[in-house]
């Protein structure tokens, strides 16, 4: 990824991070104004298709996008940066010679459209001499002209900048009366207008809106200093996920408060503080074998690693080696249909069509209706994630759905769904009733630092929060914890689940993949989990 | 065109701050012209080319900011995004953090850009995909790679009169080759201004050796061994502790470089800022004349650059340091080149073969991957090591080891040196191989 691609954000941590954003800054007020009529796409698509066809495609789609982008960043006092962004443009993939083209303008007129359907041909015929496997398309039903829209009730764009300025003032505040020495807390707002069209027959309209509020805490004390990040979670949904609604908070005696479909951001910054001292004063964690309850801000990121990533099948093929690398899960351990994967309770599905999550969508980036299907069952490796060109490679002939671009200028390809983690569906216990049967455990909130190797077998999670079981009741908060283990050792320790009332979303908002890097957003839900006899570590290191 | 010549971008640029209203006004003119290829499974996957000028204007009213962005360049466009900047201003609240332009200064000329480089073509690329396919093949080895090449061009102005150019190209190529049975793996990766000291042939051939070599790994215990780090072993370690040197945070108590006091000590300092850290040769300097790595002779903002030592004698001397908290805290403002902190760690004359030749029980380790910081006060990094790890024994290589995991700190492994080989450009920086003892590896991973 090139650097004029990248938004810096300062004032969070040292470095500050870099956001691979593209786009043309705009006033908050462009960013409501309503884009392009279908009718106009429609015509603009068939200009594309019809030239692809001319110069030998065999398939084409085309990609119409306006992505918009809001970002709010305030650090203590200080409002640090407000970035409006737009970008709008066409992207052109075909199939000729039996090789995959790609082409993509911003200038939207006949002249350019055309131009660049035929540029993606003739990529496809130069790269073709290469080709040792011509690709192989998963029938797809044209759809005709159908939409589909995020289920929000308040636009995050529509909220006046200056109320969503405040409420990230109050934020700082309250972490910084409770005991936070300092804080950063963000806003990304982010709303993709896509209009795909391909000469299957499909013109498919979609308005996507996500949204994700962070904050970054950290607290000075004589002996160092200790950070604590916001237990938010990103989402599919607009400005009512920041309600915080008594109904969506979920109580965990003796530690913290975790948060469902909605977030008290204020709320989770004064407990911020206030745990942030206590982090200064904790006791350090005694390295050895421990039973680890997982709640589900924490768990989410476990999952997207070493389940989401190895179940991806270009990874598996081969595709990725280059860069995020390969995967453990081969086709010959999911051919023998007994590979296990986890323990008989372990059931983890993947879908793009959970409410509220980051992969909601009705179609994917390649017009296919989306859905959900099993990827371990009863423990048993089942399935993978493959998109229309990749089915026919674990002898499946209708692709799952998770083709995605991160705008129209880059190529859509495999992407991760939401992989999600099947609640207790005998018992709905709470967190509360899986960890008053832990004897000596640790209780781990909150995503922290996560680092998997390039096949996905050996890992290392930290977290926000650890809190000390003792004979089934929280006692201590305890500090420089993480845990070391095996994909496969891991899941099958997998020994109680907390039931659908305390399953909850949690997400990755820019999860890169791919040469150039794209990112896209993809949620994962589980419920509290106990994981049994995990290897713990000791993180404190004097230099 | 997205790359303009100096005086093209004068003219625009002219033109954009004569059309500005506000206390004061800056703008940034950035081109790129980009093309690239990856390939899989010994097959070329994607290819693809990117152009684009973008030109930014930031307006201030006092310290109410405002900045927008067009890529259109008719006057009416121009003047189109200096109004919509200051309108933005007027809205905004104030930014007590926000600095005025600076004043107009004179820029040296940098050699950051190489016509052979700006005139890669698709043939080349496709050329480069064939160079790691072909022999891999020979030998039934599976090739996965990308090549990317840029030409870049920058210019800011502001209304103080300043104004500053520069153009640059970069060429980025890496590969991984891999066994058919998946029991073996290798990578190589290359980047340079000047595309001529690209050989993809030699670099694949590389890959390959460390492939074949590295089948059939055999287990050794974790623990603490001496290793011998590839300079892309230890690139990103050294990246982001030179990420974490900023003046502020260290002087919040929020970085490595913060100072803990002992109890009763009377005025301590704040910072570490010239008490031994590293190994004392531990020299690390950047450099906008170095031959290897060139950079701008500006900042981002428009500031001179020249060297700038940050470790002499494994000593921190200089700190970044922002013009916000400079002014702040009355401390010299301490700019780094538009770009980044592509930084020179001077080393030895020693290569790889004779650190090998000279390590009677040791490790060789090729690259380290998915490395995540542990804890910010010590810069503890967990991660794995990747793509070729060797067994050394009495001088020589002798068998290719399973993948471990390791957590350890840069702040631990420039005190344990060893041995300094010569620096290597890697990542935009110059890194030197390294002999370091007792670098701590926690477990072993299967992932090959």
């Amino acid at each position: 990824m090139d650097r004029r691609e990248f938004i810096k954000l300062t004032g969070i941590g040292v470095g500050g991070i870099a956001l691979p954003i593209m786009g043309n800054v705009v006033s908050a007020e462009q960013l409501l104004d309503p884009g392009m009529d279908v009718a106009i796409k429609k015509k603009l698509a068939d200009v594309a298709l019809n030239a692809a066809k001319e110069a030998g495609a065999t398939y084409a789609d085309v990609r119409i996008g306006r992505y918009l982008n809001q970002f709010i960043t305030t650090r203590e006092k200080v409002v640090n940066n407000i970035v409006n962004t737009e970008s709008a443009g066409i992207g052109i993939r075909v199939i000729a010679n039996g090789t995959w083209g790609f082409a993509s303008t911003s200038l939207m007129t006949v002249e350019s459209i055309a131009k660049a359907a035929r540029q993606a041909v003739a990529i496809a015929k130069a790269n073709a001499k290469f080709q040792t496997e011509p690709v192989k398309l998963a029938p797809v039903k044209g759809y005709g002209e159908v939409s589909w829209k995020t289920p929000i009730e308040k636009n995050a764009f529509e909220i006046p900048i200056k109320d969503k300025v405040d409420r990230l003032l109050e934020v700082n505040n309250a972490a910084l009366t409770s005991g936070a020495s300092y804080i950063t807390s963000i806003f990304f707002l982010v709303n993709e207008q896509k209009y795909f069209a391909s000469t299957e027959g499909s013109y498919i309209d979609q308005d996507v809106h996500r949204l994700w509020a962070p904050f970054f805490a950290s607290a000075v004390g004589k002996a160092g200093f200790k950070q604590r990040n916001g237990l938010g979670n990103p989402v599919g949904m607009g400005f009512e996920y920041l309600d915080g609604k008594k109904k969506d908070k979920i109580m965990v005696d003796g530690a913290t408060i975790g948060y469902g479909n909605s977030y008290d951001m204020v709320e989770d910054a004064k407990l911020a503080g206030e745990q942030l001292q206590k982090k200064l004063a904790a006791k350090s964690v005694k390295p050895g074998k421990y039973d680890l309850v997982l709640d589900p801000a924490h768990l989410m990121l476990t999952i997207h690693e070493s389940v989401g990533h190895p179940l991806e099948l270009d990874r598996v093929l081969g595709y990725e080696a280059n860069y995020a690398g390969t995967s453990f899960a081969t086709l010959d351990k999911w051919r023998t249909k007994k590979f296990e994967y986890g323990s008989d309770i372990v059931n983890l599905f993947a879908d793009k069509n959970q409410p509220y999550s980051l992969g909601n969508v009705g179609y994917d980036d390649e017009g296919v209706k989306t859905k959900e299907w099993d990827l371990i069952k009863g423990g048993i490796l089942v399935n993978y994630q493959a998109t229309r060109d990749q089915v026919h490679m674990i002898d499946q002939n209708e692709s799952h759905g998770c083709c995605y671009a991160q705008s129209w200028r880059d190529v859509q390809f495999q992407r991760m769904p939401n992989v999600s983690l099947r609640p207790n569906a005998k018992q709905d216990l709470s967190a509360n009733d899986i960890i008053k049967d832990v004897k000596d455990g640790i209780y781990i909130v909150g995503r922290g630092s996560y680092s998997i190797d390039q096949q996905r077998y050996n890992f290392q999670f930290g977290g926000q929060l650890f809190y000390e079981i003792k004979d089934g009741k929280i006692t201590d908060q305890i500090e420089d914890v993480a845990y070391q283990s095996n994909t496969q050792e891991f899941w099958n320790s997998c020994a109680q689940l907390a039931g659908k009332s305390d399953y909850r979303l949690g997400g990755s908002f820019f999860d890169g993949k791919g040469q150039p890097s794209q990112v896209s957003a993809v949620s994962h839900g589980c419920p509290t989990t106990r994981f049994n006899n995990i290897n713990v570590l000791n993180t404190k290191r004097n230099v | 065109m997205a790359i303009l010549s100096e005086q093209e971008a004068k003219k625009i640029l002219k033109k954009v701050i004569s059309y500005s209203k506000a206390d004061s006004c800056e703008c940034n003119l950035s081109g790129v012209v980009s093309g690239n290829i990856r390939y899989a499974r010994n097959t070329v996957t994607t290819s693809g080319s990117v152009s684009d000028l973008t030109l930014s204007v930031q307006s201030a009213y006092g310290k109410k900011v405002g900045t927008a962005t067009i890529n259109e360049f008719d006057d009416a466009s121009l003047e189109k995004v200096v109004r919509r900047s200051e309108e933005l201003a007027k809205l905004a609240p104030e930014n007590p953090e926000y600095m005025p332009p600076l004043k107009s200064a004179k820029f040296k000329k940098a050699n950051t850009h190489f016509n052979s480089t700006a005139s890669v073509t698709p043939e080349y690329r496709a050329k480069a995909a064939e160079n790691s396919i072909v022999p891999s093949k020979k030998n039934k080895l599976i090739a996965a790679g990308f090549l990317n090449d840029s030409e870049n061009m920058l210019a800011l102005m502001n209304s103080n009169g300043l104004f500053a150019y520069n153009t640059s190209t970069s060429v980025d190529f890496s590969a991984t080759i891999r066994t058919e049975d998946g029991k073996g793996s290798g990578w190589v990766t290359r980047d340079y201004s000047d595309v001529k000291k690209l050989n993809t042939a030699e670099a694949s051939k590389i890959a390959i050796q460390k492939a074949l070599d590295s089948s059939d790994a055999k287990e050794l215990e974790p623990g603490r061994y001496t290793v011998i780090l590839e300079p892309a072993a230890s690139i990103q370690l050294l990246q982001n502790m030179a990420g974490s040197m900023d003046q502020r945070s260290a002087e919040e108590g929020r970085s490595f470089l913060s100072y803990k006091p002992k109890d009763d000590e009377k005025n301590p300092p704040k910072t570490k800022l010239g008490m031994k850290l590293f190994d004392e040769r531990v020299n690390i300097y950047t450099d906008p004349n170095h031959p290897e790595v060139p950079t701008p002779h500006f900042s981002s903002d428009g500031a001179p650059v020249e060297r700038i030592q940050w470790v002499k004698n494994g000593k921190v001397v200089t700190m970044p340091n922002s013009r916000y908290w400079a002014e702040k805290t009355k401390t010299d403002y301490v700019p780094t080149p538009a770009g980044g902190l592509q930084f020179i760690m001077e080393g030895g004359d020693e290569s790889i073969e004779e650190m090998i030749k000279n390590t009677r029980r040791g490790i060789l380790v090729t690259r380290l991957w998915y490395i995540r910081q542990l804890d910010p006060q010590s810069l503890l990094y967990t991660g794995l090591t990747r793509d070729g790890t060797f067994f050394i024994e009495n001088g020589k290589i002798k068998y290719p080891i399973k993948n471990f995991r390791f957590n350890e700190s840069p702040i631990v492994m420039l005190n344990n040196i060893e041995a300094l080989g010569k620096p290597f450009r890697i990542n935009g920086c110059m890194v030197p191989p390294m002999k370091i003892r007792d670098f701590t590896f926690s477990s072993l991973s299967d992932a090959v």
